[in-house]
């Protein structure tokens, strides 16, 4: 009867998982050789990115010496590019997670409890991404100088919006279901509801925004370095890589080529993990 | 007559307009102890609304503007969140329309059903494990070990319904509120559904509030019956009574309206819409 069909529909639907599965597979790859490649950058750096060479200046990429060539004062692109993967490492992490925290706190609770504080919540969010984030994190940073922790800071000050914004409707789609009236007519409390019902079912969107948002903190710390404003100048920062490469462009293009490639990797990575996850892990979906 | 749910004189409005929307209009209705009171009526006349009142989940923006609704002596209207939580704990459960979206699909079926015995019995896992698998045979589920680690997208439409209706019986309630409970599933699981629910408040002896809009169902499971329109009761009495010679024009309109297997060249004709005004204009006046 209806009992002995199900082993075969569930087996025919983890066909349709495959194309998830895989999407995570090629993002796991390269999120993994970035992770790998920042906690190896002593062993793997042939040479100090800080180390300039003044004799060996825009040294195209060769097999012998510099295997992606030098920079304007002789430095290995290729060894800056391996530190760099640290920094972009760093910040990812340290910005993304508090920036969902923030975030998602403040999205659950508008959402669940709706009301006035939905209302506060709700506006502030509305005048908030009003101001254009990039502008927003150069004044911040601007303003509080410059380094890690200031990147950190503006990512958090600029991006909580995001997830506030999409857990709030979650949210409060999660709390229309019958299951959490089943829960409130079984006598649960609303934060266990919150915790029980609610954020399992946010979950899944929440790490695929913040996978998404990885990405988005990499590009923002690009920017700022690009622009001046982020780890001090000397740092192996891609963007800051970036930014020296194109005073050169004419001459020596793989010194602008190779980081944006590194970004390009890295933001990819981040987002195939991000959308394959959503696929293999929303319950409704499968 | 001791009554589990006493509604009385019960009137509602839907607020998040500028004018509001009379959504129930002195609803009374009394569900004695151990008796399956049938609420039936066409869609939109109120009868969810009633079944969300009791159970206290009225959406935000539906306000209550008079009357009780006493379940076991005690007043649900404007009752504290607290005492509410200790009501329903005390004997309240509810079978929901959609067995899709009634189960969590985050959680495994183990937890949804042993969360509720733990807190309200105090079981221990181990007890309430062993209660929800004595609970799953007598919801008549095969292989209830497997299902109990399954997850809710992972068992058919007709097995979500009775592990729901296995959560409902869990803490032995004094009333059940069915909210359509067939109404999701094909006809041959309905019917093994309603034999089910039908079993299973004679073995336990709880009453049941069953809102339906079909009154074949009506038929089968129903003690007494109340007929609902445009948020109003328009006739209300035994089963028996009501089916066989209803007085109300509307209540004819509405059998008349439903297809019967026993007599196949009867014709099914729709509920007049001046049956349907004189209904909500007779209150008005």
């Amino acid at each position: 009867m209806v009992d002995a069909a199900m082993p075969r529909a569930q087996h025919s639907q983890s066909w349709q998982g495959l194309t998830g599965s895989g999407r995570v597979i090629a993002g796991v790859l390269l999120v993994g050789a970035l992770v790998v490649t920042a906690f190896a950058a002593p062993w793997i750096a042939p040479y100090d990115p800080l180390d300039q060479d003044l004799v060996a200046q825009l040294q195209a990429p060769n097999w012998h010496t510099h295997l992606l060539g030098t920079d304007s004062l002789g430095r290995d692109l290729l060894s800056r590019l391996i530190y760099g993967a640290r920094i972009a490492l760093q910040v990812a992490v340290l910005a993304a997670l508090p920036t969902a925290l923030l975030g998602t706190v403040l999205g659950l609770l508008a959402g669940f409890f709706g009301g006035v504080l939905d209302m506060v919540i709700s506006r502030l969010i509305d005048v908030w991404t009003s101001f254009p984030p990039v502008l927003l994190s150069i004044l911040l940073v601007a303003l509080i100088g410059t380094g890690l922790s200031s990147v950190v800071i503006a990512i958090i000050v600029v991006d909580w919006t995001r997830f506030a914004r999409i857990i709030r409707a979650e949210t409060i789609k999660q709390r229309h279901m019958d299951y959490v009236d089943a829960a409130v007519v079984a006598g649960m409390r609303p934060l266990a509801i919150l915790r029980r019902e609610i954020v399992p079912n946010v979950l899944p969107l929440l790490l695929v925004l913040l996978t998404l948002e990885m990405g988005i903190a990499v590009i923002v710390e690009a920017i700022l370095s690009f622009v001046g404003l982020s780890i001090s100048t000397d740092a192996p920062t891609w963007g800051g890589m970036i930014a020296e490469g194109r005073q050169v462009v004419h001459q020596a293009p793989w010194i602008m080529a190779f980081p944006m490639l590194a970004l390009l990797a890295t933001v990819l990575g981040l987002n195939l993990l991000g959308d394959g996850l959503k696929a293999e892990l929303d319950p409704v979906l499968q | 007559m001791s009554c589990v749910l006493s509604i009385d004189r019960l009137c509602a409005e839907l607020a998040n307009q500028p004018e509001a929307t009379p959504l129930l209009r002195e609803v009374s209705l009394q569900v004695a102890a151990g008796e399956v009171h049938g609420l039936v009526g066409m869609s939109g006349a109120g009868k969810s609304m009633i079944a969300k009142a009791v159970l206290g989940v009225l959406p935000r923006a539906v306000r209550i503007t008079s009357g009780s609704i006493r379940f076991d002596g005690t007043e649900i209207v404007g009752i504290e969140r607290a005492q509410m939580r200790q009501l329903l704990a005390r004997g309240i459960a509810f079978i929901p329309q959609d067995p899709l979206t009634a189960l969590n699909p985050t959680r495994r079926i183990e937890h949804q059903m042993t969360d509720v015995m733990r807190d309200r019995l105090g079981l221990s896992a181990a007890a309430a494990r062993g209660r929800a698998l004595a609970l799953l045979d007598e919801v008549q589920i095969r292989e209830p070990e497997s299902v109990l680690r399954r997850y809710p997208h992972e068992i058919s439409g007709g097995q979500r319904q009775r592990v729901l209706i296995a959560i409902a019986f869990a803490c032995d309630p004094k009333l059940i509120v069915a909210d359509e409970p067939t109404t999701a599933l094909d006809v041959t699981v309905q019917k093994q559904i309603l034999r089910l629910i039908h079993d299973l408040r004679q073995r336990h002896g709880t009453a049941i509030l069953f809102v339906t809009h079909d009154l074949g169902v009506v038929a089968k499971i129903c003690d007494s019956l109340s007929i609902m329109h445009a948020g109003l009761i328009v006739e209300h009495g035994t089963a028996n009574d009501v089916m066989t010679s209803p007085k109300n024009a509307f209540t004819r309109a509405l059998f008349a309206a439903t297809p019967r297997h026993d007599r196949p060249d009867h014709p099914l004709l729709p509920v007049p819409e001046s049956v349907q005004r004189s209904v909500a204009e007779g209150w008005r006046r």
